[in-house]
C-alpha cells in the first residue's frame, strides 16, 4: 500500500495526521504531507486507511 | 427581550433560525427539513436566505467559491453602511475573502496555526484550565459554560494576539454582540467601533514601541509584492481572530461538557481508554459543530432545483450537514470511535477553519483537564441549560454538580 495527497484538493483540516499521525504530518502552512515515501507497513495500513475515511475533502489517495 | 416575531408556519419556506425552539434544538429542523421533499428550505425572514441540510449540498456548495462568495459571511446581512467610512474597508480576510486575495490573505495567518505551531499553548491552555477549576472545585456545583468553557478561549486568543488579559470580559461582549445577539443592529454597530478602535489603538502602541515575538507587530511588517500591508488587512485580521476565535471554541468546549455530563459512560471510557481522545476530540466536534456561516450568490444559478439569484444568501449549515445520515451512520449518536467521519465541522473548501487545530487543541485539553479533575459529574437541572444560536450553538449556562 502506498499513499499519496492530492494537493490541489487537501485545505489542510488535518483530519488525516489525527487518524494516522505515524503516516501523515503537516507542512508549515498545516497542509498534509506524506511521512512514509515507500510501502506503508502493514501494521500502518487500517490507520492510513482511517485516514483516507476521515478526510473532508476526499485529498487521499491509496493506492494498493 | 420582548419577543415580536411571528410564529414559523412551514419550515419549508418560512423557518427562523433565531427563533427561540430553533436555537435550543436546531437539530430536529435540520431533520425535518433534510427528510421532506425539499432538502434546501428558503425563508423571507432577516432578507432572505436558503437552508441546505444535506451534507452533499452543504460541500458542493462551500467548494463553488466562484458562485457561492464570501461577500458577507453571516447569516444575517450587513450592519447598514458598515463599508462606507474611514473603516468601512475592515472586514475579516480571509473568510471575508474571495479569490484572488484570498490566496495572501489566507497563506499569511496558516504558519500560525499549523500543529507545530500552535503547540506551543498546549501547557499554557493546560494551566489556565486548572485555574479556573480551582476557582470552583471546591464548591461542588459550577457553569461549566459560564465559568469554565466561556474564558478559555479567549484568553488563549489574547494570548496569541499580545492584548491585555485584564480586557477579557470587553472582548467577550464585544463577541457576543457581533456574533450571538446579532438581530440587535445597534448592538453589532458598537461591538464593530469597539473592535476597530481597540486593534487601531494596538496598532499604534506598536509603531511607537515595537515588539519582538509578537503576532500584530510581525502582521504589521509582513510585505507582499515588496509593499507592507495595509492597515485595513492588520485590522481585519485582528477583528477576525477575536471574533471567530472565541465565541466558537467556547460553544464547541460547552456543549461537549454538557455532553460528558449526561454520558459517564463515555468519561468511563476515556478514562479507561486515552486513546479514544483523538477520534473522540473529531466525533465531539461533529455532533456539536457550534457554527454556521453563510455564502452570498455571484450570480443567478439554479442549485438542486432551487432558482438562487445574484444576491441571495446561503446558510452554510455545517451542523446539519454533519448529522445527516447519508453520510454518517446514526449520526445523532456520539461514537467515540468513529472509523469513518469526514466532518464538516471547521467548513469545507477554500475557507476550511483556519484556527482548526488550535481550536482542536483547545477543546481537547479543557475537556482532558477537567475530566482528569472532576472525573464524575452532572448537570443540575437538564432543563436550567441556555443555549445561544443562529449563527453560532452552543450552551451559555450549564450547572453541574459534583
Amino acid at each position: 500500500m502506498r499513499v499519496s495527497v492530492d494537493s490541489g484538493s487537501c485545505h489542510g483540516h488535518q483530519m488525516c495526521a489525527i487518524a494516522a499521525p505515524e503516516v501523515f504530518g503537516s507542512d508549515e502552512l498545516g497542509n498534509a504531507t506524506v511521512l512514509i515515501a515507500g510501502d506503508i507497513p502493514v501494521e500502518l495500513q487500517a490507520k492510513a486507511r482511517r485516514a483516507e475515511a476521515n478526510c473532508p475533502e476526499r485529498a487521499i489517495i491509496i493506492t494498493e | 427581550m420582548t419577543d415580536t416575531r411571528k410564529p414559523v408556519e412551514d419550515i419549508l419556506t418560512d423557518y427562523d433560525i433565531f427563533d427561540p425552539e430553533f436555537i435550543k434544538d436546531p437539530y430536529s429542523a435540520f431533520s425535518e427539513i433534510r427528510e421532506s421533499g425539499c432538502p434546501i428550505a428558503h425563508t423571507e425572514r432577516y432578507e432572505g436566505s436558503w437552508l441546505p441540510t444535506r451534507y452533499d449540498d452543504v460541500v458542493a456548495i462551500a467548494q463553488e467559491y466562484e458562485t457561492f462568495t464570501s461577500q458577507s459571511i453571516l447569516v444575517l446581512p450587513p450592519i447598514p453602511g458598515q463599508n462606507e467610512g474611514q473603516y468601512g474597508g475592515v472586514k475579516a480576510p480571509p473568510i471575508s475573502s474571495d479569490p484572488p486575495e484570498h490566496h495572501w490573505h489566507r497563506r499569511l495567518i496558516l504558519p500560525v496555526f499549523a500543529p507545530q505551531a500552535v503547540a506551543k499553548y498546549e501547557q499554557g491552555t493546560k494551566d489556565l484550565c486548572n485555574s479556573l477549576i480551582d476557582e470552583f472545585i471546591d464548591k461542588g456545583t459550577a457553569d461549566v459554560a459560564g465559568d469554565y468553557a466561556q474564558h478559555i478561549p479567549v484568553r488563549v486568543i489574547a494570548t496569541l494576539l499580545g492584548v491585555p488579559l485584564e480586557m477579557e470580559s470587553d472582548f467577550t461582549a464585544w463577541v457576543r454582540a457581533a456574533l450571538e445577539n446579532i438581530t440587535d443592529v445597534e448592538g453589532r454597530k458598537w461591538a464593530r467601533q469597539n473592535i476597530i478602535q481597540f486593534f487601531l489603538a494596538q496598532v499604534e502602541d506598536r509603531k511607537n514601541n515595537p515588539r519582538e515575538n509578537d503576532f500584530i507587530s510581525e502582521l504589521m511588517n509582513t510585505e507582499v509584492e515588496g509593499k507592507k500591508v495595509p492597515l485595513d488587512y492588520v485590522l481585519g485580521v485582528c477583528n477576525l481572530m477575536l471574533v471567530a476565535g472565541v465565541d466558537t471554541t467556547w460553544s464547541a468546549i460547552g456543549s461537549c461538557m454538557w455532553h460528558m455530563a449526561q454520558h459517564p459512560e463515555h468519561r468511563k471510557a476515556l478514562r479507561d481508554n486515552p486513546e479514544l481522545w483523538p477520534t473522540a476530540i473529531e466525533e465531539l466536534l461533529r455532533v456539536y459543530a457550534p457554527v454556521t456561516m453563510a455564502r452570498v450568490l455571484s450570480k443567478d444559478a439554479e442549485f438542486q432545483g432551487c432558482p438562487m439569484k445574484a444576491g441571495d444568501r446561503v446558510l452554510m449549515a455545517f451542523p446539519a450537514a454533519n448529522r445527516d445520515p447519508r453520510q454518517f451512520e446514526n449520526p445523532d449518536e456520539v461514537i467515540l470511535d468513529r472509523e469513518h467521519n469526514r466532518h464538516v465541522a471547521f467548513g469545507s473548501g477554500i475557507h476550511r477553519c483556519a484556527g482548526s487545530n488550535l481550536a482542536r487543541l483547545e477543546v481537547r485539553v479543557a475537556l482532558q483537564t477537567f475530566l482528569e479533575r472532576i472525573p464524575e459529574f452532572e448537570l443540575v437541572n437538564p432543563d436550567d441549560v441556555t443555549w445561544a444560536g443562529g449563527q453560532v450553538h452552543g450552551p451559555r449556562r450549564c450547572m453541574v454538580k459534583f
